[in-house]
């Protein structure tokens, strides 16, 4: 007999999701402190951190000047001799400053110690377009940080993953990454009571389907939804969707199985089209499931440009429900 | 307590054996037994030997690529250290690190670190930790002058000050960033005033008597563990080599050269030990222990095995 425990849910927004899993780590561990430009007394850019500093004060909520290298750098290093730091960065644009404290330290220590020093550490932040925020302030960042041995990329597109892998994340004694997305702090979805902790590596199907397979990650998992439920109701192909989740570890097997029931795949994501783990997916794919593929994989990708400001502009460079039809059409007409 | 005089004689076998050790290892590399790259810390040895013998056992240290002779005071055997020149798996990091990636966790040496600058706000981090758990250690960090002009130095500093962090940062002035000297870097000639700017406590000397380094440090290391006050120290040194093996420092004359080898810390504390009444026979039996000691870490590094294939995964996630 199968006894059902029934958890109950309740509804977030993602930002609070976010919060609620940063606090509830910090209450059950000393060691946890989180670190970023405007966390405490301001209440986060983007109000993800809103109400830490009274909770748990400044020692453990800390307002940095803008020095990203320096910041990302010093958590590190006090990750390495027992901390566990949680580093947001305002964007993860400004990451990039930031960028060789990541690749050259804390993805490195623990392989060039020889196994000595660890670094449990989470780097968090909003990533993507936001909206009409231009050139800069716009990158998928996940496309350079993905490719990486050392860390591990977290790209949440629900509520209930966001407090559960910013847990798992914090829990991790590996450098952990969570792209985060402005679009996405709004969004409200449900989100079960207690302890929930989700692995890395383990991809989600977020909608069954028989004709093709959209795999995606982050907010591009809306425009897929919105898509798959314009077909199903004009009785178009019926596409399944698979949700990465993590980049790295990259679960391709969910895919790989769910294209041994379609024959068809659409990788959709908001980075550039060069490379990147939609690239990497599609290379896995095609070397354990060429058999299966009724159709080349096609990649709905972000446009091969620098963001533009003007909203139109912006709208035709990032991926929508209508790029995401024409790619599904495309493969479903080889 | 022990005196004055067998202390220097310690700190004295301390700078003979990096001496001998890297003289070592220059052989082994010119032999093909060591690969990549190799910086020489000779004629710096005043510098590390005299600042790290101001800590105690609890305290971090973090230095750059050139960090043989910081491993081997805080006690990482020189059998680990060689090992790892060699790139076997009994080196202090497995084989995995090679010269500039040695690190001692027991030891509390956090690392050589290969990126300039990019450590000295790992050895900050060190310090802010050390100041969440109130534990009373000291970070102590090493960095070329070439460091100064990089914004990793500048944001760690600007940082340890702000935050009032218990850390020491120790510009290692040999005067030249690989091939480029300093008034080719920097348009002061005084690296010490980077301090003043984010309002912090420094210091500046030469690093010829070890025991001078010592206690200036130590000032300096008081400050950060009764007070959470970082200081910079510009410690004024020389380095005989090239930048790294495959440098023939044309770059400099061989009269600059022999006037700095005049400041030479070893000879200098020779002098001074003698003039505390150590015979030739007693410094003749320390340099003897020291050779042999080198001849053993040789053997032990080129008899040891290599790492194994799986070695190369095995430590990149926990």
């Amino acid at each position: 007999m199968r006894v059902m425990v029934e958890s109950r849910m309740r509804e977030l927004r993602y930002r609070e999701a976010l919060r609620e899993a940063m606090a509830e780590e910090m209450e059950r561990d000393e060691r946890v402190f989180i670190m970023g430009e405007e966390v405490g007394h301001y209440q986060g850019a983007y109000k993800v951190t809103e109400g830490l500093l009274a909770r748990f004060g400044a020692k453990r909520v800390i307002d940095t000047p803008i020095a990203e290298e320096g910041f990302a750098g010093i958590a590190i290093g006090a990750a390495m001799v027992g901390l566990r730091p949680i580093v947001e960065f305002m964007t993860w644009n400004f990451s990039a400053v930031a960028f060789d404290q990541i690749l050259s330290n804390a993805a490195k220590l623990r392989q060039m110690s020889g196994g000595q020093f660890t670094v449990p550490i989470v780097f968090r932040g909003p990533n993507g377009a936001a909206k009409q925020t231009a050139a800069q302030h716009s990158h998928a960042m996940e496309t350079f940080y993905a490719q990486i041995p050392g860390i591990k990329v977290v790209v949440p597109a629900t509520v209930a993953d966001a407090k559960a892998f910013m847990k798992a994340a914090i829990r991790d004694d590996n450098p952990v990454l969570v792209l985060e997305d402005e679009r996405l702090y709004g969004t409200k979805g449900e989100v079960p009571d207690g302890d929930h902790v989700e692995p890395f590596g383990v991809a989600a199907v977020r909608r069954a389907g028989e004709d093709v397979t959209l795999a995606t990650w982050g907010k591009m998992l809306l425009p897929c939804l919105e898509a798959a439920e314009q077909l199903a109701k004009s009785g178009g192909p019926s596409c399944e969707i698979v949700d990465l989740r993590t980049l790295r570890p990259l679960d391709h097997h969910t895919v790989v199985e769910s294209v041994r029931k379609t024959g068809r795949l659409v990788v959709v994501h908001e980075a550039w089209p060069y490379g990147g783990p939609g690239a990497e997916l599609v290379d896995r794919v095609q070397r354990e499931a060429f058999d299966a593929l009724d159709a080349p994989v096609l990649r709905c990708t972000g446009r091969d440009a620098a963001m533009p400001y003007n909203k139109k502009l912006e709208d035709m460079t990032i991926p929508d429900a209508k790029t995401v039809l024409a790619a599904v059409r495309a493969v479903m007409a080889y | 307590m022990q005196d004055e005089r067998d202390v220097l004689l310690g700190l004295y076998r301390q700078m003979v054996l990096i001496r001998r050790f890297e003289e070592a290892a220059a052989k082994a590399y010119s032999q093909g037994k060591i690969g990549g790259f190799l910086h020489l810390y000779i004629g710096q040895e005043g510098c590390a030997v005299g600042a790290l013998a101001a800590l105690e056992k609890r305290d971090y240290v973090v230095t750059t690529y050139r960090d043989h002779a910081q491993a081997l005071i805080r006690g990482t055997s020189a059998r680990a250290c060689m090992a790892e020149l060699f790139g076997k798996v009994t080196g202090c990091s497995k084989g995995l690190g090679g010269s500039m990636h040695f690190f001692d966790a027991d030891n509390h040496m956090l690392g050589g670190y290969g990126i300039v600058g990019g450590h000295v706000p790992i050895a900050a981090g060190a310090a802010f930790a050390s100041k969440y758990r109130g534990d009373g250690a000291v970070a102590v960090c090493f960095f070329g002058e070439g460091s100064a002009t990089i914004g990793a130095f500048s944001e760690a500093l600007g940082l340890a000050a702000l935050w009032k962090l218990p850390i020491v940062f120790i510009c290692e002035n040999n005067e030249y960033s690989m091939g480029t000297p300093l008034e080719r870097s920097l348009a002061v000639a005084d690296v010490s005033q980077k301090a003043v700017s984010v309002g912090m406590e420094r210091d500046r000397f030469r690093c010829t008597d070890v025991l001078e380094v010592r206690d200036r440090v130590a000032v300096a290391v008081k400050r950060a563990r009764e007070k959470n006050e970082p200081t910079l120290i510009e410690a004024l040194t020389y380095r005989y080599r090239g930048h790294s093996m495959s440098d023939p420092g044309k770059y400099r004359t061989q009269d600059e050269i022999d006037e700095r080898k005049k400041l030479d810390p070893i000879l200098h504390a020779e002098g001074a030990l003698r003039a505390k009444g150590v015979s030739d026979d007693e410094l003749a039996k320390v340099n003897a222990s020291v050779e042999a000691e080198v001849e053993d870490c040789v053997k032990f590094a080129d008899e040891s095995a290599e790492p194994d294939e799986s070695l190369i995964e095995a430590f990149n996630y926990a």
